[in-house]
Parts: structure tokens; C-alpha cells; sequence
């Protein structure tokens, strides 16, 4: 079975993001950017059911410019035996994602999708859905937990209410939550390996998809911030604020 | 004119009050018509529920036995067909309508706006990206239905009325798929007010260090008639159950106290908590960035402090 791992690259998670003072964007010039953290988790995923045996093939896929190469490569190192990079200096939103990779899909054939539940600078949580509605094929999103057997996945899922399980017939797309696994490092050697990996180039023209802006954004604010508060010197102390904003 | 669909979260019968903030920001479009649709294997007591929500005009319920529990992959074709007839349809930003919601807009071919905060005009709304370090505006298509989720800490949710509005029994013939099976819930049993709509959440972080001493933070929250919360890495180090992470990858919540024990403030946390009314923070590290937000803050030993709390409660 073949397994396909969305990979894209954002802004770091430990950067604060800066709005520009012109509300035309934020700041991302020199800024740190890596994988994004569930993408992380569902690359690792994916590399466990190889070490498995139960998968033959991983492939990560990033949508994004030119220089992508070397975040690509970081996968590779990873473990990932090939990856696809879809060219394109625009933004990319889910929707058009979606068709990306219902595109990739159904030239690859994989048994299996595996996709962020979000990615961390967007935060839309959309892709894996879509592509699963696309494609007209099961969805299993947050997952916790994933055991693949017989043509099926078993999934957990973390849901508000608590965890859920679902079963799944393959193929199935499948977006990671944060407790899914904990990814390996990349390793000195696997550095090397990774640059005679074969990396795919295509353009969306290749794809016969449009990049479409769907959502228009006008505008970037920076949130409302909270003003710093009050420091109290013990427990007392804090009871009689509370009390005095009328909360206990 | 817009009418707009919304659609109803449930379990066990019960409607989940996030349908009724989805409620209110429909009615910030000043609609038309506001439908709610309640998709169930038995849906007659929800929709009760649904039906006395102010500003609903009128409730739709679609029943098989394949909708008693929420698998997007049957819901979204129903929702789709139901959906021809309407300029919007929303759900809230919960799991539930985060699973669902994309899987809709996609058999709509259309976009989907992730949780919406502030509703600008009919397509055009404010929602945060970066964990919330920005804040955008988007247009969504004229032409195009608007899918989106709402975010459910931005609005209070629409009032219980006396006189209910009407509910409609209605089909659809689309085929539903059998690729996608429940299999069980694992619900934390808990008599403790709901995360998500407690008026007071006291959360507790790695600081707190055992699963154990978590009892100290329960006991607080017992003390006070509040939910209880926890950080990701409290989480993650098995201190408790998934389902009680606040933050950018949690729940987002909105109490009007919240209370942050051991927990030191990172970005993705605070994210989840920016809208409550007052913030607490108690950390034995003066520099936590914890300490930037919190309304009140207090430097020590959660330890010593948490039974000092008590005492002076009453
Ligand atoms: C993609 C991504 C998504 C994430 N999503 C979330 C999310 O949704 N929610 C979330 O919470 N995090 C999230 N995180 C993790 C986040 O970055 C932090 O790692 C996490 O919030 C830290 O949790 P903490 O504050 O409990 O632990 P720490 O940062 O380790 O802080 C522990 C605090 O406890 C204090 N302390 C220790 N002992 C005591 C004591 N005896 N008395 C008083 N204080 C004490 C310490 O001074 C310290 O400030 C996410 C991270 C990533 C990368
Ligand atoms: N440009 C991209 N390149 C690679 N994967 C992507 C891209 N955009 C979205 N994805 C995948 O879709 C997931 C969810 O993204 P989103 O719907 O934007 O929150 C990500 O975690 C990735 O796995």
C-alpha cells in the first residue's frame, strides 16, 4: 500500500507572527519556517506502518515555490522514499489544495491519505475533509490512534466529547492530531540518503488544476490584545479581587 | 435576502448550546429565515430544543438510523441537498462542525470560512489565523453559498423563548455511504459543568506534575462550580483526559473566570482563552508569560497556594 503525507512548510510555531502596520499582511520576511507540526506527526505515521510492513511506498507532497526543495529534502531524511513538489508562487487555499491532491490521488492510487487536521499558519482545518468529499471516499479526522487490518483503518479520534472510534473501509484520507506520535528526528546520515531521492516536479498546469483565490482577504488586523492586570501577594488577596469584581 | 441553514449539534438527545451561538451569528446577517436542521435517528426531543432557540423560524429534521451518530462522510450529502434552497449554511467551530463542515462545501464546490468571529456583512467576516496573532477579513464569492463554522467563544448564545417555532419533517433521496462505521464514544464521565459552556474554568498545566496531584485541581474547580481544563502538555503527559485541552489545537473557550494553575502561557494556549472574561494566573515563575494576560496574577507554589485559596473561599 502507498501512502500519501501532505507536507507543507509554514511559520515556525514558536515565531509571533507580526501583522504589518498597513493591515496588508504579516511580516514573514526572514522569519523561521519548518514543517508544520501535524504534517510532522502524519509523515511519522505514515513511516511507522512502513517500518511495519504494512505500507510500501511514502510519499509527501508540498504545494508551494521554488524553494520548497529543501524542505522536501527534510522529509526525505525524514524516511519518506519520494516526494512530489507542486510548484506555485500563489496562495494556496484548501479548497484548491483539495484538487491538487485529488489530482496526485488519483494518479498515485494511494491506500492511503494522511493530512495535517490544520496547518498552522491558515488554521482552516479543510483540506483532508474536502479531499475526502472529492474523492467520495471515508474521512477520519484527529486522529489519535490508527490501526490498519483488512482493507480497513480503525481509527480514534479526539472529538469534544471526548475520543471517538470509527472504521473506515480504505482508501481513506486521515488528518493527524497532536497525539498521534511523537516524530523522530532527522538523523546526520539520512541527510545524505535523502539527496538521492527522487522529488516529482509538476505545475498546476501539469495538474489541470486553476489556483483560484476562493476567499478574498482584505484586510490584517492584529487581535485585540489584554492589558496586563494586577499582581496580588497571596491567596487572601486574590479572593478579595475576585470578590471584588463580583466573581466569588 | 439571506436564509440560512444551521446546523444542529447533539448528543444523547440533548442539543449542544453551541447550535445556538451558530444561532446568533446568523442572525448578525439579519436574515430572512434562520433554519436549524437536526439530522438524527430519532430527533423529536432536539429539535423541541431547537425549535424554542430566539430568531429560529423553523426546524427541519432529516431522520435515518444511519444519522444517529455524526459521521461526516453521511451527513455532508444530506446537508448538501437540504443546502440548494439557502444563501448560508453554518455550524459551530466544535469538532463536530470542523469535521463536517468542509466535507459540505466541497460536494458544494464552494469555500469554507473557519471559524468566524464578527460577522462584517452577508460574505464578509473576520476570522483569526496564526493561533490568533492576526486577525483577517475575507470576502467570500458573491454567487457562492457561504459555508462556514463559527466560533463559538465570539458569541453568546441566542435565548431560550416560550413559543416554539415550527418543525418540518423532511426527506432527501441521496444515497449514504456504508464505507464509514461507528464503533463507541469514550465519554469522560464527569459531573462537572461543561468545558465549553462553564462560566468558571480552572485549568491546570505541567506544573501541576502527576496525574495524582491533579486531584488538587478538580478540587478547586469543585470548590468554585467550575469546568475544569488543562494545558497540552498537561495532556500530553497523560495528567488527564484529551477532550479537557484548552488552546489553538483544543477548545476554545470563553468562561467569564478562568483560572490558569501551572501553566506558563505559550501562544497556542492563550489563543484558546483570549476571550474570557477574566483571567487568573498562578505560577511559582515571575517571568511566565502567563503573567502578560492575566488579569490577576499571583507568583508561588500552586501547591501552597491552592489549599490557602480554599481556606479563604470558605
Ligand atoms: C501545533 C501546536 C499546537 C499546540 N496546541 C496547544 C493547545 O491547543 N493548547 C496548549 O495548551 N498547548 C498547545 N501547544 C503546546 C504549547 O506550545 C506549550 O508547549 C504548552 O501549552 C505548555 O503547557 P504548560 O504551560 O502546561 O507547560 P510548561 O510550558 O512546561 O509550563 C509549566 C508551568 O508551570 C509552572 N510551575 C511548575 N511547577 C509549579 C508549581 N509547583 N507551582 C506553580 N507553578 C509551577 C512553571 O513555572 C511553568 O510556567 C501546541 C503546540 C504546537 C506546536
Ligand atoms: N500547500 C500545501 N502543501 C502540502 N500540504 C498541504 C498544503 N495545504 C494543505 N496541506 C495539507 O492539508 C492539511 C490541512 O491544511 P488546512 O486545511 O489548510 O488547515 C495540512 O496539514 C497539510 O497536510
Amino acid at each position: 500500500m502507498k501512502i500519501l503525507v501532505g507536507y507543507k512548510r509554514v511559520v515556525d510555531y514558536n515565531v509571533r507572527v507580526q501583522v504589518k502596520p498597513d493591515g496588508s499582511g504579516v511580516a514573514t520576511d526572514g522569519v523561521k519556517l519548518s514543517a508544520n507540526p501535524f504534517d510532522d506527526i502524519a509523515l511519522e505515521e505514515a513511516l511507522r506502518l512502513h517500518d511495519a510492513g504494512t505500507a510500501s511506498e511514502v510519499v509527501v507532497v508540498g504545494i508551494g515555490p521554488e524553494d520548497l526543495t529543501a524542505h522536501l529534502r527534510n522529509g526525505l531524511a525524514m524516511g519518506a522514499d519520494r516526494a512530489i513538489h507542486v510548484t506555485t508562487d500563489a496562495a494556496i487555499q484548501p479548497l484548491t489544495a483539495a484538487r491538487i491532491f485529488l489530482k496526485l490521488v488519483e494518479a498515485e492510487q494511494p491506500g492511503l491519505v494522511i493530512l495535517g487536521k490544520q496547518a498552522i499558519d491558515d488554521d482552516a482545518n479543510q483540506t483532508g475533509q474536502m479531499l475526502a468529499a472529492l474523492w467520495d471516499r471515508p474521512q477520519a479526522t484527529f486522529a489519535s490512534k490508527l490501526v490498519i487490518a483488512d482493507g480497513k483503518a480503525t481509527v480514534t479520534r479526539e472529538v469534544d466529547a471526548g475520543l471517538e472510534t470509527i472504521e473506515v473501509d480504505l482508501p481513506a484520507v486521515v488528518t493527524t492530531d497532536l497525539r498521534l506520535n511523537e516524530p523522530r528526528f532527522i538523523k546526520l546520515p539520512d541527510i545524505m540518503k535523502a539527496k538521492r531521492k527522487p522529488i516529482d516536479v509538476k505545475s498546476l498546469a501539469d495538474l489541470g488544476v486553476e489556483a483560484g483565490e476562493h476567499l478574498k482577504t482584505t484586510h490584517y488586523a492584529a487581535p485585540v490584545g489584554r492589558s496586563k492586570g494586577v499582581m496580588v501577594t497571596d491567596a487572601a488577596a486574590l479572593v478579595a479581587a475576585l470578590k471584588d469584581k463580583g466573581l466569588l | 435576502m439571506s436564509k440560512i441553514l444551521v446546523i444542529a449539534e447533539h448528543l444523547n438527545g440533548q442539543l449542544n448550546t453551541a447550535t445556538a451561538r451558530a444561532v446568533s451569528a446568523a442572525a448578525a446577517i439579519g436574515p430572512e429565515a434562520i433554519d436549524v436542521l437536526v439530522l438524527a435517528d430519532n430527533a423529536d426531543a432536539i429539535a423541541t430544543q431547537a425549535a424554542q432557540i430566539s430568531g429560529v423560524s423553523k426546524v427541519l429534521t432529516l431522520t435515518h438510523a444511519e444519522n444517529a451518530h455524526p459521521m461526516a462522510a453521511v451527513l455532508a450529502p444530506q446537508i448538501a441537498a437540504v443546502a440548494a434552497g439557502y444563501s448560508h449554511v453554518f455550524a459551530p467551530s466544535t469538532t463536530f462542525g470542523k469535521d463536517l463542515m468542509p466535507r459540505v462545501a466541497a460536494l458544494l464546490g464552494v469555500a469554507q470560512v473557519s471559524d468566524v468571529m464578527t460577522v462584517e456583512a452577508a460574505h464578509t467576516f473576520t476570522r483569526p489565523i496564526y493561533a490568533g496573532n492576526a486577525i483577517i477579513t475575507v470576502e467570500t464569492p458573491a454567487a457562492d453559498i457561504v459555508v462556514a463554522t463559527i466560533r463559538t467563544a465570539s458569541w453568546k448564545a441566542a435565548v431560550t423563548v416560550e413559543a416554539s417555532a415550527p418543525i418540518e419533517v423532511i426527506t432527501t433521496d441521496v444515497a449514504l455511504p456504508s464505507h464509514t462505521r461507528f464503533v463507541g464514544l469514550e465519554q469522560a464521565r464527569s459531573d462537572r459543568p461543561d468545558l465549553q459552556s462553564a462560566s468558571r474554568v480552572v485549568s491546570g498545566g505541567r506544573g501541576v506534575g502527576s496525574k495524582e496531584n491533579f486531584a488538587v485541581i478538580y478540587q478547586l474547580a469543585d470548590k468554585l462550580g467550575a469546568g475544569v481544563g488543562a494545558s497540552r502538555a498537561a495532556v500530553d503527559a497523560g495528567y488527564c483526559p484529551s477532550d479537557m485541552q484548552v488552546g489553538q489545537t483544543g477548545k476554545i473557550i470563553a468562561p467569564e473566570l478562568y483560572m490558569a494553575i501551572g501553566i506558563s502561557g505559550a501562544i497556542q494556549h492563550l489563543t484558546g482563552i483570549k476571550d474570557a472574561g477574566t483571567i487568573v494566573a498562578i505560577n511559582k515563575d515571575t517571568d511566565a508569560p502567563i503573567f502578560e494576560v492575566a488579569d490577576i496574577g499571583l507568583v508561588g507554589d500552586l501547591f501552597q497556594i491552592i489549599p490557602e485559596l480554599e481556606a479563604a473561599i470558605g
